[in-house]
């Protein structure tokens, strides 16, 4: 690592060859870059979203149902006698996403997803602190946040599970969607599903660093930098879906 | 030397055994997996140009029976004449081959991999286990291609750039079957193989440069290599997300790239709310950056080849960089000019086209620069450094009819016409194929040990540059006249048949080029078997590669690995009794590296050396 007192020196030499232009081992130079790939996939992803989304007009402007309002059981086709979601509009996403798991009868507008929201980035915290324990070489602590950081993927990927669970029961399909324009059930299994598969794959990462935590694998290696690189990654995973939930869910 | 344990860890590994499966099929050895590449698309270029011969007899004497097809094709060849449906399958996967897996794997996969650890002054790649990935997803990408020629339906049929509705309708023409889901799978994995490759090939460049390997010091052919994998690293994800797209659109009856017209035409499919153009622009968001994927690491290949050959400094050296860099940058503003007559805005098809157009301001500094630097040099005509000059004029010839395409009332009329077909075959096909063989001439000693025969590459060169004139020469006068590009028969249009003479004429061309690739393919072969011994440094050339053992070693350099005093193009400095100033050998009283160097080695014992 270097030292403030040469930085200057530092930087006259940073790029001369012999060693990390960044002070960066291979490994977490080569994770920025796969992270960088990456956003480039996802922004595909997103970038057809939009082009989807935007060749229909605006959602239509609900009037009716305030937050925490009671609703009828049969919500969608109310909303559908209403006109607030026909074919060729784009559905409002806090009408279609207003469910809570054990709240029946209520209008929640994205309550459960804000909570998802919450969940993940507040996993991304304890992978902070599971990287800066790491720096200071207390195994303990290490192993301790990674658990809550898989703890907390893990019920990321369990509010998915529902939220997909719950919105397939209302009848989307990746070919239909009783809420109006067939593509908005398609794009939003593709994307969801595409960010819960990394974060499915960042769950199977961390359980297997926590597993090298506990069995003192970086702590005979002298640093802790894999939990450093798969930090980057769930980082990076947390950060997409700050997207994914903005354009999804908001816009 | 501690900040040197780096590139030294993987000395560790030289002392295991070595069997045969662990040198020669699962290699971690960079030089071994450019081999691997190498071989791998030399192959499958073979059957590309295979490919071509065979569409290209179909477009010259269409009314003709030719027996051997049947023998070869099967019931694609009935009677010896051309399904209509293989033709169409016929071109994609020529191009499809051509583009992906000889110039960009073939290209880059092989040179990147034997040149960024070997010139920057590394022991081996940032990571040889995910770069013998990146050969084996490559291998299982080619295999699963290949195998889609014979399946029920034939391989894909959509054209290389596989627009939707035919790749995203199974059952729109025979190829939109199983063909097409094995080209999405086989692209797949493509892409998992070139991302795995690109990581390492940045990582590597950046992270682990000797001591001295100043990025301004740089050979031309890194800061190619080093742009091209941060293009391909950029844009292949793109297509990644397009294909998944496509896939659920194929398999999951999702209609991204359906639209209400579509619909109609196939039979009141009830797939509407997407749109095929979509798909283009994710396709050629991709598509257009790896056009410079494809020609970038030849124009590097070339600096360093003509350079080299001239016996002079490359002419312009960090305006060589900034105009890679520039076009690199703009590679990825410009890839709308394909979609021009997509009913794209005017505003838009304006602002594209201004980017294309400056485009060739960049081109143009690089094509000036190897004029510049041949001009009046100590010419070497070795093969390599006539495909070089034969890249430079081809260059020349394809790049001008981009300024005409890159024109969006122009492209009204060029638009998917022979002068398209003319343009690209110029410009990025046959001169990325110049370029690579003026790499595997050049770089032959160092990757096998051994010489190619000069002559026999004299020949290849001559017959090669006098085909690819003829034939892609013509296609721009049946362009201009409107002749579209992937039609089966021309002869059924009179307006089209008035050509039928000059298709010919581009068909026996086309055949010699062939005949003349046969001549590359026995040369190569033979001398990496039998070829003479090389000599350490052959063409008397400054780069690090030429400093390490001929004979390949685990870690490249016995000892320390060389520190680097200088740039790569000390040639013919005035006062130095040796036209050429290796980048490792120091001026007289330079001690760091670091320090640019101002005054002359000292004098080389000239006893043994050629004199020049």
């Amino acid at each position: 690592m270097a030292n403030t007192t040469n930085l200057s020196t530092d930087k006259k030499t940073a790029w001369g060859g012999g060693k990390s232009p960044f002070s960066v081992s291979y490994g977490k130079l080569m994770m920025w870059i796969f992270l960088l790939s990456d956003a480039f996939t996802f922004s595909s992803l997103l970038i057809a979203y939009g082009f989807i989304r935007y060749s229909f007009p605006s959602p239509m402007e609900n009037t009716i149902v305030k937050p925490l309002s009671h609703v009828a059981e049969h919500f969608t086709e109310a909303m559908n006698k209403a006109g607030l979601f026909v074919q060729d509009h784009w559905p409002a996403p806090e009408l279609v996403f207003n469910h809570f798991p054990f709240i029946h009868g209520l209008h929640l507008p994205l309550f459960f997803v804000s909570l998802m929201t919450f969940i993940l980035i507040f996993s991304s915290v304890t992978m902070v602190l599971a990287v800066e324990a790491g720096h200071r070489m207390q195994k303990k602590e290490v192993a301790n946040y990674m658990l809550l950081t898989i703890i907390g993927g893990a019920a990321f990927l369990g509010c998915q599970a529902w939220e997909w669970t719950t919105f397939i029961g209302e009848g989307a399909r990746l070919y239909g969607n009783p809420f109006g324009p067939r593509s908005f059930a398609a794009l939003f299994f593709i994307v969801t599903g595409f960010h819960g598969f990394h974060v499915f794959s960042g769950v199977v990462l961390n359980v297997i660093i926590y597993i090298n935590v506990l069995n003192g694998t970086y702590e005979k290696r002298g640093h802790y930098e894999m939990v450093e690189k798969v930090g980057l990654y769930w980082h990076f995973v947390d950060l997409v879906w700050v997207f994914v939930f903005t354009f999804f869910y908001l816009i | 030397m501690s900040d040197h344990n780096m590139n030294n860890h993987h000395e560790d590994h030289g002392h295991h055994k070595e069997t045969f499966i662990s040198k020669y099929i699962f290699s971690m050895d960079h030089k071994m997996i450019s081999r691997q590449f190498l071989i791998t698309g030399i192959i499958m270029g073979t059957l590309g140009m295979l490919m071509s011969m065979i569409f290209r007899l179909q477009l010259a004497y269409p009314d003709m029976k030719f027996s051997f097809l049947e023998g070869i094709l099967g019931h694609w060849g009935k009677d010896g004449k051309l399904d209509p449906n293989f033709y169409l399958a016929l071109i994609t996967i020529h191009g499809t081959i051509m583009v992906f897996f000889v110039l960009t794997a073939g290209l880059s996969g092989t040179f990147s991999n034997l040149l960024i650890p070997l010139q920057v002054g590394a022991r081996d790649m940032a990571s040889p286990f995910m770069n013998m990935l990146s050969y084996w997803f490559f291998f299982l990408s080619s295999a699963v291609l290949v195998f889609s020629l014979f399946v029920d339906g034939g391989p894909a049929s959509a054209g290389w750039t596989v627009y939707p509705p035919l790749s995203a309708l199974p059952k729109a023409i025979p190829g939109s079957g199983t063909g097409m889901t094995l080209w999405l799978v086989s692209m797949i994995l493509f892409i998992a193989s070139s991302l795995l490759g690109g990581i390492n090939y940045i990582a590597t460049i950046l992270n682990m440069r000797t001591k001295g390997m100043k990025m301004t010091r740089l050979p031309l052919t890194i800061w190619a290599f080093l742009v091209t994998a941060v293009l391909g690293l950029l844009s292949f994800p793109v297509l990644l997300g397009g294909s998944l797209l496509l896939v659920f659109d194929r398999s999951f009856g999702t209609s991204f790239y359906l639209s209400e017209i579509v619909a109609e035409f196939a039979g009141g499919i009830e797939r509407t709310g997407g749109s095929p153009i979509l798909f283009q622009h994710l396709f050629w968001f991709l598509g257009h950056p790896e056009v410079y994927i494809i020609l970038l690491p030849a124009l590097g290949i070339t600096s360093e080849v003509i350079a080299t050959n001239s016996r002079k400094p490359i002419f312009g050296y960090r305006a060589m960089i900034g105009s890679i860099l520039a076009i690199g940058v703009l590679s990825f503003i410009v890839w709308g000019h394909h979609m021009f007559l997509t009913g794209m805005n005017p505003f838009l098809g304006s602002v594209f086209m201004l980017g294309t157009l400056i485009i060739a301001v960049p081109s143009a500094v690089k094509t000036f620069n190897y004029l510049a630097t041949l001009w009046q040099g100590n010419l070497q005509l070795t093969p390599a450094m006539m495909f070089a000059i034969g890249l430079v004029s081809l260059f020349i010839s394809g790049g001008l009819t981009g300024i005409y395409l890159g024109n969006a009332a122009l492209d009204i009329n060029l638009h998917d016409t022979y002068f398209v077909v003319a343009h690209f075959h110029l410009v990025m096909g046959s001169a990325a194929i110049f370029g690579m063989m003026s790499g595997i001439y050049h770089w032959f000693p160092r990757m096998f040990g051994r010489m190619m025969n000069e002559t026999a590459g004299q020949i290849h060169f001559w017959l090669t540059l006098i085909s690819a004139y003829c034939v892609f020469f013509p296609m721009h006068f049946m362009g201009l006249a409107g002749v579209p590009r992937r039609y089966y028969a021309n002869t059924a249009y009179d307006q089209f048949n008035v050509f039928i003479d000059m298709n010919q004429f581009i068909t026996i061309a086309a055949l010699l080029g062939g005949l003349a690739q046969v001549i590359f393919l026995v040369n190569f072969f033979y001398s990496a078997l039998k070829g003479r011994k090389a000599p350490q440094n052959p063409w008397k050339s400054n780069t690090l590669e030429w400093t390490a053992p001929v004979e390949h070693l685990h870690g490249n350099w016995p000892g320390e690995i060389p520190h680097v005093y200088r740039w790569a193009y000390d040639y013919s400095k005035p006062g130095h009794n040796e036209d050429f100033i290796p980048q490792n050998v120091p001026d007289k009283g330079q001690i760091d590296p670091l320090d640019e160097s101002n005054g002359l080695p000292e004098p080389v014992n000239t006893e043994n050396s050629a004199n020049h």
